[in-house]
This record gives C-alpha cells, structure tokens and sequence, in this order.
C-alpha cells in the first residue's frame, strides 16, 4: 500500500491541478486557455480515480498498473492540445489555426504508429509497454514542439508574459518527463528512485500554471530575448 | 539506444527551460518597485546583492506562508542555489560568467524581497479585516 509520502504528494498534486482551473476563473482566463484547463480538470480526475483504483485493487494490481499507464498516455494527448492551445494563441495574428490542426494530428498519429513499430519488434508484445513507449515518446516529441513554439516566441517577439511562462513552464514539465521515461527505460532497476521522483515532478506544471494564473498579470509584458541571452 | 538520446537531449532541455522559465519569473518582478519599508527592514536601495539572498528568505519564512507563491519561491531557491554552485566551479575558470552569476544572484534576491513586500501586505491586510470583524 502507498505510504504517507505517496499520500502526500498526491494530495499537493490533486489540490495544484484544482488551483489552476479555479486560479483561471478568477482571473477571467477560462476560455482563453481553455484546453489548458481542460487538461488539468482531467488530471485532477485521473489523479482520483488513481485513488479509487489503489484503495480497491491495490498499488502492485495488474489493474492499477493499466490504469496508470493508459491514463498518463491519454492525458500525455490532452496536453498536445494543450499546447495546441498555445500555438495557436502565439500565431493568433497569421491565421495558421487549421494547419497547426493538421500538423498535430500528423504528429500525433506518427508517433502513436513510431511506438506501436517498436513494440511490435521487441519479443513481449505487451499493451502496457505500448503504452509506456507511447508515454516517452510523446513526451519528447511534445518537448521539441514546445522548444519550437519556444524558438517562433523568440521571432516573432510575444511578449506576453503569462503565455511565455505557460509556454516555459510546459518546457520543464515535458523534459523532466521526457528524461524520467527514458531513464526508467534504461534502469528498469531502480524503480525503488522512481517511485519517489515520478509523482513530484508530476507537481512542477501544476504548481507553474498556478503561479502564472494567479500572479502573473494578462497584460503583464516582458522581453523574451532579454531571458535567452546570457548579458556580459 | 533511443531512450538514452531522449536522455542526453532532455537533460540539456530541461536546463535551458529551468533556466528562462526561473529568469521570466524574475524579470516580471524586477518591474515592481520596492517600498521604503522594505528596503529598510532588507537593506536593498537601489541594487541587490546574492549575499542577501539568504536573509532576506529568512525574513520571508518569518512571515505567514501563501501557497500561491510558494512555488515561484521554491523555484528561485534552486535557482540560486544552481548559480551558486556555478559561481563557485565554473565561474572560477570563466571569468565572464563570474559578473553574470552575481547579477543573477542578485535578481534572485531582489524577487525575494517583492516575494517579501506581497506577504507583508498580505499579512496586514488580513489583520485589517480581523480588526473590522
């Protein structure tokens, strides 16, 4: 059964990702962000119903595994659309909404076929590992997209403060992640590490969506080549 | 194979993203001003300095918590403490980055302070609506 840690942490994480949702209601930031904080409702109902699965079937449950693995791969889709979001904001002014469409569900479906590819040739063919591949894949693809949205922030100058720390804060998230998944792929052995890394790093979007919702101003501007730049 | 290039080229991510996303947070407060008080009870007039840092976190936990900017101050605690440690290995070889530490260093502190001068008001203002109740 988890211990008080495991309880913590989940706790912090469930009550972050209802923080950010009631954070953008406050600040009249709902529809603006909207599949941001679609994304986070269904985190924080996958967050219970991870709970409702643990206190019935228990954490080393074939169940719970299932669960978790399908319901990370699941929202792991719900944040590309959240950075869809993202993109479409910062290229609100070009009028390119239907080819980001387009191109993230190409990306999408190619790396959901990528993974299914090397699943299909390892020697256990479980849905599970294609589920986890899935997870680290998406991952680091949603991590060169941000890095992309991050490089078209810089050109076209966004100055935006809000957006240009959603759009750094998904950039931690996606990279710890990414790094996490990959990891865990190399040293399926030190699981022990994991299990306390995993659902901290879990906390680091909800809690920067947070501060960004409730601190930061929607008209609050600064220059994004003034944060790439090392001044001498 | 291709789970240690997402390692190598995450890693390397991960750091660049900490790091603007840390220097984002401070360039929106390095707009606020600082009020005489609190220039007063931290000692920072016009520029901050990293040594300060640490005292003015000590002055910041002796106010009551929000949990709202718990997070943004969690981050420019590794932050620093990530400049820190470059200060004190590479900066010592790379001349260069030695300025650019300690003007970070001291943004860091100056967040610090507005983190301070929020919580102060914060605080009084809660007192202020015990007093009316």
């Amino acid at each position: 059964m988890p211990g008080s840690f495991d309880y913590g942490v989940w706790i912090v994480c469930t009550l972050l990702e209802a923080c950010v949702v009631v954070s953008a209601l406050r600040s009249n930031s709902l529809s603006r962000y909207f599949f941001l904080n679609i994304y986070m409702g269904l985190s924080f109902l996958a967050s219970v119903g991870r709970y409702l699965v643990i206190s019935r079937s228990g954490v080393s449950s074939m169940e719970y595994a299932y669960f978790y693995f399908y319901s990370d791969a699941l929202l792991t889709i719900g944040l590309y659309f959240a950075l869809l979001n993202l993109y479409s904001l910062v290229f609100d002014e070009m009028k390119v909404g239907r080819y980001l469409k387009i191109g993230a569900v190409v990306l999408l479906g190619g790396t959901a076929w990528f993974s299914y590819a090397v699943i299909n040739q390892s020697s256990h063919r479980i849905l599970s590992h294609f589920a986890f591949e899935l997870s680290q894949n998406l991952y680091f693809v949603g991590l060169i997209l941000t890095y992309v949205l991050w490089g078209a922030i810089l050109k076209l100058r966004e100055t935006r403060a809000r957006l240009i720390q959603l759009v750094l804060s998904l950039g931690v998230y996606f990279s710890a992640f990414a790094a996490d998944y990959a990891l865990r792929n190399l040293y399926p052995n030190l699981q022990g590490a994991f299990h306390y890394v995993t659902p901290m790093l879990g906390c680091i979007l909800p809690a920067a969506w947070t501060f960004s919702f409730f601190w930061v101003n929607e008209e609050a501007r600064l220059a994004p080549s003034r944060l790439a730049t090392v001044s001498r | 194979m291709m789970a240690a290039i997402i390692l190598v080229c995450s890693a390397v991510f991960f750091l660049q993203f900490f790091v603007w996303y840390c220097r984002s947070i401070i360039a929106v407060s390095a707009k606020q001003p600082l009020s005489p008080e609190v220039q007063d009870v931290t000692g920072i007039q016009r520029v901050a300095s990293g040594t300060d840092f640490n005292r003015v976190m000590q002055l910041l936990q002796l106010c009551p918590e929000r949990p709202e900017d718990r997070q943004g101050i969690q981050a420019i605690g590794a932050y620093f403490r990530m400049l820190s440690f470059v200060d004190a290995t590479i900066a010592r070889l790379v001349p260069s980055m030695k300025s650019w530490t300690d003007a970070e260093r001291g943004h860091c502190t100056y967040f610090a302070a507005i983190a301070l001068e929020r919580r102060i008001s914060f605080s009084r203002d809660m007192l202020a609506q015990q007093m009316d109740a």
